[in-house]
C-alpha cells in the first residue's frame, strides 16, 4: 500500500494506482474527458490535471502513480482554472450546438462545461465547418464536433485491430480521420461501431433512421412488424436509466405495441432457425470432407472484416444468414403468404444492438423479392431508446406482454446469441444431442463463456473429439482467421463475434458500456437461458412447425433460398 | 577572455573529416581507456563532474546513465539528440560539422558505461552537411573497428545508425523523436514511463543532447571532480553558446558558467551592431524568456535561469535592438509554435491559435483588460498543463515579457474597452 494525501484526506491506495484511481476509489470526483476506463490512457485532454506539492506544473491524475508521502490538490483554484481554461479552448472549436446533435443530455464534454460552470466563452470561435462523412449506411462521422480525444482511434486499432481512424495533421489542423482523410466507405471499415460507442460527443454516431420508421408506422397502407435482437432484452432498460443488466423482455413487446407496431416478434426464433441450419451445415461438412473449420456467420461486422482482409477464407464461413435475415426473408415470404398481405406492404423493422446490421440490411444478396428488401429499416438500442422518450413512454413501469406468434417460441439456446459463446454453445447443445442421439447431461458450456479473447471447448461427437473455439472481438478473429488461412486452425467450428462481449457490448448499444456493464449484461443473458422452458434449438416446436408448413427439411431447397447465403471478397468500397 | 574552449578544443584546429587528425589530438585516447575501466567508477565520474544535460532541460546525466545501466535485457538504446529545431541554436550543428569524433567517442563511453548496444543519431533534416560529415566520421570509426562487433577486439559491441528529421520541431523532444525514428508521425507519449524503463521500440533507452556527449570523453579524461570546479556551483563546467541577433559578432562561443549574459553579448559579441540601443535579449531560443537590458547582469547558469520556468539551459542568446515592438517577436514566437504543435494534447493545440488572437488585438490596439487576463491566464494554463516541453515552455515569451515589458501591454490597450 501507498499512503498519501488528497485534499486533506490521509488514504492508503494500492501501489501502481495512478492519482485518478486512487481519487475515484476514495470518492473523490477528478474530472476526465479522453478517459475511458477499458481504453488505454491517453492523457491527452488534460482535463484531470491535479497539483501536487513541489511539483512546479500541473500533472494529470489518469496517467500519474502515486508515490509515498505524495500531497494532491484536486481542487484548488490553479487547478479549477485550468481546467476551465481547457474546456473553454475545446468549447471554442467544437460545433457546440447542443440542441441539434444526437448526443445532447449525453454528451461528455456538455456535462464537463455544466460541472465546470463555464457560462460564457473566453475565447473566440475558431471552428471552421468541415462536410460531415455520411456516405455509408451506418455510421455519420461530424469531425465539427470532434474534441480529438482519441477514444476513437484507440477502439479502432487497439481493441479491434482494424485501424481505419487515425491522427492525421499536426496542430490545430489535427483531426482524426479514416486513412488518408477516406471517407469510412472507401475503406476497410467494418461499421461495427465501437468508435461511435466510445465518442464522448456526437463526433460518430450510428445513421439516424427513425424518421423512416416513424413514417411507416404512420403510413396506413404498411403493415409494420418489428423484430427484437436477443442482446436488446437486458441493455434497453438502460435507456430508461435502469441498471444494466435488468431483464426488460416484456416491457420491451408492451413499448414497441404502443409505438403502433402492428406486431412484434422475436429474432430469438429465427436464432433458433438459425442453429437448426448453421448445426445441420456443420454435420454436413463434418461428414462429407467439408471445409473446416467453419465459421459462424450472424455477426455482419465480422462479415465486413473477413471479406475486406480475408477473401481467401470465405469458404470457411457458414452459407447461413444472420438471425436478423433469416426472419426478413420469412416475414416477407412465410408471414405474408399466411397473413395475405402484399410483401410490399410489408415493413420490416429489426432492433439490433449494433450499425452494422443496418449495412447488413441493405445488402443485395438479402432480397427474398427482387427490388425488396428483406429487411427495411435497422433501429440500434439507442434509436429506440429516443423513440421511446419521444413518445413519452414510461419505460420502467410498463406491463409486460408476450411476443406474438407465428414466432413466438423461442428457446434459452437463442437467448444466449447475444453474449460471446453463446452462439457456440447454442450450437453445441444440438449437434452434440443430434449426432449422438442421447440427451445432454449438462447444457452449460461455460468454457466458452466470458470476456476471454478466445476461448475453447473439447466436445466428442461420435465417439470422436474435436475442438470449438469462440473468437470474442476483431483483433482475436484476426488471429483465428490467420491460422484458418495459413491451414494450421486445429478448431472445427469457430464463433466470431465482432464486439467485445459480443452483441450485449455492441457498437449500437446504451453510452457508456464498460467491462462492468458488459458483465452485467452477459450475466443477465444467462439467467433468461437458465429461465427458460425449452433450452435446445431443436426442441422448440414453432421450429418444427415452420419446416412443416413451409421449409420442408434443414438445408432443402426453400432454404437454400430463403436462409443461406453467399459472400465475396470486397475492398473499400461496399459493392452493392 | 572569457572564453574557455574545452568541448570546442578541436574545432576548427583539426580536420573534421580526418580520424587520424582526431587521433592525433588524443581522440578516442580516452575511449581506449576507459574499456579497461569499472563501468560504475566511469558513471562515478560523470556523477562527481554534476554534469547536466546540454539539451535545455539540464537533467542530471548520470542519473540517466545509472537508469539504463541499471535495465537489464539484451538491447539497450543510446540515443544522440541532434535535432537541434529551436531557434537561435546552432552550437550542437557547430559541433557535428568540426568534431564530429568528439560526439562519437561520448556516445561509445555511455554505451560503454550503461552496456548499451546500439545507438542512433538522430539530425535535424536541414542540417545537410553536419548529416554528410558524421556520416563519413561513423564509417571511419567502423574501419578502424572503433565501431561495430567486438569493438578493438573486445567484448563490447556497439554500432551508430543516422537518422534525419523530416523537419518537424517537436521531433527534438525525447518521446516525439523515439516514434519519429520508429517510423511514425512525430507526437509524444505519456510519461511515465521514461525511455530509460521503456523507449525506442519499447525497449531501454538514453536520449542526451549532441554537446552533452562532445563533453563525456572531457570528463572521463581530466576527471569529474576537475570538471566540477569549473563554472559554478549549481552548473559545472562549460558551455557552447549560440550567440545571434543584432550583435556585431554572431556565432558559437564555449564559456564557464558564471559568466554574465553582459559579458558574452559586449566581450564576445562586441555589443550591439550599428550603434543601436538594446531593447531586449531572448534566452534560450524561441521557447525561452524575453529579458530587458536591466537583467543582462545575471549569470549563465541553470539555478539562476530557473526562475523562468523554462528549459533556458541549451545557451542560445538573441540580442533585439529597440527597432524591435515586443509584439513582432511575439507574433513571430506565437506562430512558429502554433505551426510546430503536434497537436496531441489540448492546452497545445488550441492555446497556440487564441494566444495569436489576443495578441493581435493589442497589435490593433483593441485590447482591452479582459484580454490582458485572458492572454495571462491562457499562457500560464499552457506553461502548467501542456503534454511536452512544446507547450509547457512556448508561452514563456508571453510570460516573460507581461512581467518585465507590462508597459508595452498597457500601451497598446484600448481604455474605454473592457
Amino acid at each position: 500500500m501507498v499512503n498519501l494525501r488528497i485534499n486533506n484526506r490521509e488514504l492508503a491506495v494500492a501501489e501502481g494506482s495512478t492519482i485518478l484511481e486512487a481519487a475515484r476509489t476514495n470518492n473523490i470526483k477528478i474530472p476526465t474527458l479522453c478517459h475511458y476506463p477499458d481504453l488505454g490512457i491517453q492523457s491527452d485532454c488534460r482535463i484531470c490535471v491535479v497539483e501536487i506539492e513541489g511539483q512546479k506544473g500541473l500533472a494529470t491524475s489518469c496517467s500519474t502513480i502515486v508515490r509515498d508521502g505524495m500531497v494532491v490538490k484536486t481542487n484548488s483554484p490553479r487547478v479549477l482554472n485550468a481546467r476551465k481554461t481547457i474546456t473553454e479552448l475545446i468549447l471554442a472549436n467544437h460545433d457546440a450546438n447542443c440542441t441539434a446533435c444526437p448526443k445532447n443530455l449525453s454528451c461528455e464534454l456538455q456535462s464537463l462545461a455544466n460541472k465546470l460552470g463555464i457560462d460564457e466563452n473566453r475565447f473566440q470561435s475558431v471552428l471552421t465547418l468541415s462536410p460531415l462523412d455520411e456516405g455509408n449506411p451506418a455510421l455519420i462521422r461530424n469531425p465539427n464536433r470532434c474534441i480529438k480525444c482519441g477514444r476513437c482511434v484507440d477502439v479502432c486499432k487497439n481493441i479491434q485491430g482494424v485501424g481505419v481512424l487515425e491522427l492525421m495533421g499536426r496542430s490545430h489542423h489535427l483531426k482524426i480521420v479514416p486513412a488518408f482523410d477516406h471517407c469510412l466507405s472507401d475503406l476497410f471499415c467494418t461499421y461495427c461501431g465501437q468508435c461511435a460507442a466510445v465518442c464522448p460527443v456526437g463526433a460518430i454516431t450510428e445513421k439516424d433512421d427513425t424518421d423512416i420508421v416513424w413514417r411507416a408506422l404512420n403510413h396506413h397502407d404498411k403493415h409494420v412488424i418489428v423484430q427484437v435482437a436477443p442482446a436488446i432484452r437486458v441493455s434497453l432498460a438502460e435507456e430508461a436509466n435502469m441498471n444494466p443488466g435488468t431483464v426488460c423482455t416484456g416491457k420491451i413487446v408492451t413499448a414497441l405495441k404502443l409505438l403502433g407496431f402492428d406486431q412484434v416478434f422475436d429474432t430469438d426464433f429465427t436464432a433458433d432457425l438459425t442453429i437448426i441450419e448453421e448445426g445441420n451445415e456443420l454435420i454436413h461438412r463434418l461428414t462429407s470432407g467439408g471445409v473446416l473449420p467453419m465459421m459462424t456467420s450472424c455477426c455482419p461486422g465480422w462479415i465486413n472484416f473477413a471479406e475486406q482482409h480475408y477473401p481467401e477464407i470465405l469458404p470457411h464461413i457458414s452459407s447461413c444468414k444472420s438471425p436478423q435475415q433469416m426472419f426478413g426473408a420469412l416475414a416477407k415470404t412465410y408471414y405474408a403468404e399466411k397473413m395475405g398481405l402484399e410483401p410490399a406492404n410489408v415493413f420490416v423493422v429489426s432492433i439490433m444492438p449494433c450499425t452494422a446490421k443496418k449495412y447488413e440490411a441493405g445488402r443485395k444478396e438479402m432480397r427474398a423479392n427482387e427490388d425488396l428488401p428483406d429487411v427495411d429499416v435497422v433501429l440500434t438500442t439507442r434509436e429506440l431508446g429516443k423513440m421511446l422518450r419521444q413518445m413519452g413512454i414510461d419505460f420502467a413501469n410498463l406491463a409486460e406482454t408476450p411476443f406474438d406468434d407465428p414466432f413466438g417460441i423461442t428457446t434459452g439456446a437463442a437467448a444466449i446469441f447475444g453474449a460471446s459463446g453463446g452462439v457456440m454453445e447454442a450450437a453445441l447443445r444440438t449437434v452434440y444431442e443430434v449426432v449422438n442421439g442421447e440427451p445432454l447431461t449438462n447444457l452449460d458450456f461455460t468454457d466458452v463463456r466470458g470476456l476471454d479473447g478466445v476461448k475453447e471447448t473439447v466436445v466428442k461427437l461420435a465417439e470422436k473429439p474435436y475442438r470449438f473455439a469462440v473468437a470474442n472481438n476483431l483483433k482475436n478473429a484476426r488471429l483465428m482467421a490467420e491460422a484458418v488461412k495459413a491451414g494450421t486452425s486445429p478448431y472445427a467450428f469457430i464463433e466470431v463475434m465482432c464486439c467485445p462481449g459480443g452483441c450485449i457490448g455492441g457498437g449500437g448499444q446504451p453510452y457508456g458500456t464498460i467491462t462492468k456493464t458488459r458483465l452485467d449484461r452477459i450475466k443477465a443473458t444467462y439467467q433468461v437461458d437458465a429461465a427458460m422452458p425449452i433450452r435446445k434449438s431443436h426442441e422448440n416446436p414453432a421450429i418444427a412447425k415452420l419446416y412443416q408448413e413451409y421449409l420442408d427439411r434443414p438445408l432443402g431447397e426453400q432454404s437454400h433460398n430463403l436462409l443461406h447465403t453467399h459472400y465475396h471478397a470486397r475492398r473499400g468500397k461496399p459493392n452493392n | 577572455m572569457i572564453e574557455m574552449r574545452l568541448v570546442s578544443k578541436r574545432c576548427g584546429i583539426i580536420n573534421p573529416l580526418s580520424i587520424d587528425d582526431y587521433q592525433k589530438a588524443d581522440g578516442y585516447e580516452t575511449f581506449r581507456k576507459a574499456l579497461a575501466r569499472d563501468k560504475i567508477k566511469l558513471i562515478e565520474e560523470i556523477e562527481k563532474s554534476a554534469l547536466r544535460g546540454r539539451g535545455g532541460a539540464g537533467f542530471p546525466v548520470h542519473l540517466k546513465i545509472m537508469g539504463l545501466a541499471k535495465e537489464t535485457g539484451p538491447v539497450k538504446y543510446v540515443i544522440c539528440n541532434a535535432d537541434e529545431g529551436e531557434p537561435g541554436n546552432f552550437k550542437d550543428r557547430y559541433l557535428m560539422e568540426n568534431d564530429p569524433h568528439a560526439i562519437i567517442e561520448g556516445m561509445l563511453i555511455t554505451a560503454y558505461m550503461a552496456s548499451a548496444t546500439k545507438g542512433f543519431i538522430y539530425i535535424r533534416g536541414e542540417y545537410n552537411h553536419a548529416y554528410n560529415t558524421l556520416e563519413w566520421a561513423i564509417a571511419e570509426a567502423r574501419r578502424l573497428k572503433l565501431l561495430g562487433d567486438a569493438i578493438l577486439d573486445t567484448e563490447f559491441s556497439f554500432d551508430i545508425e543516422l537518422r534525419s528529421g523530416g523537419g518537424s520541431y517537436v521531433c527534438g523532444e525525447e518521446f516525439a523523436l523515439i516514434e519519429s525514428i520508429e517510423g511514425k508521425p512525430g507526437r509524444t507519449r505519456v510519461k511515465p514511463p521514461f525511455p530509460t524503463q521503456k523507449g525506442l521500440y519499447g525497449l531501454p533507452t538514453l536520449i542526451n543532447n549532441v554537446e552533452t556527449f562532445a563533453t563525456i570523453p572531457l570528463i572521463i579524461k581530466m576527471g569529474g571532480k576537475a570538471y566540477a570546479r569549473i563554472g559554478t556551483k549549481s552548473s559545472t563546467g562549460t558551455k557552447l553558446i549560440s550567440l545571434s541577433g543584432n550583435v556585431n559578432e554572431k556565432g558559437v562561443f564555449e564559456i564557464p558558467f558564471g559568466v554574465t549574459i553582459r559579458q558574452v553579448i559586449e566581450e564576445l559579441g562586441h555589443g550591439v551592431a550599428n550603434g543601436r540601443k538594446l531593447k531586449m535579449v531572448q534566452l534560450g531560443g524561441a521557447c525561452g524568456p524575453i529579458i530587458p537590458e536591466y537583467m543582462l547582469d545575471m549569470m549563465i547558469d541553470f539555478e539562476r535561469f530557473e526562475e523562468f520556468e523554462s528549459k533556458t539551459g541549451a545557451g542560445a542568446i538573441i540580442v533585439i535592438d529597440d527597432r524591435f515592438d515586443i509584439f513582432d517577436i511575439l507574433m513571430n514566437v506565437v506562430g512558429f509554435f502554433e505551426h510546430e504543435s503536434c497537436g496531441k494534447c489540448t492546452p497545445c493545440r488550441e492555446g497556440h491559435q487564441q494566444l495569436r488572437i489576443i495578441l493581435q488585438k493589442f497589435i490593433d490596439k483593441t485590447a482591452g483588460v479582459k484580454d490582458l487576463v485572458s492572454l495571462e491566464s491562457l499562457a500560464r494554463v499552457m506553461h502548467q498543463t501542456s503534454l511536452c516541453g512544446l507547450g509547457q515552455t512556448s508561452p514563456t515569451a508571453i510570460i516573460s515579457t507581461l512581467r518585465y515589458f507590462r508597459d508595452d501591454y498597457i500601451d497598446r490597450m484600448d481604455s474605454l474597452i473592457l
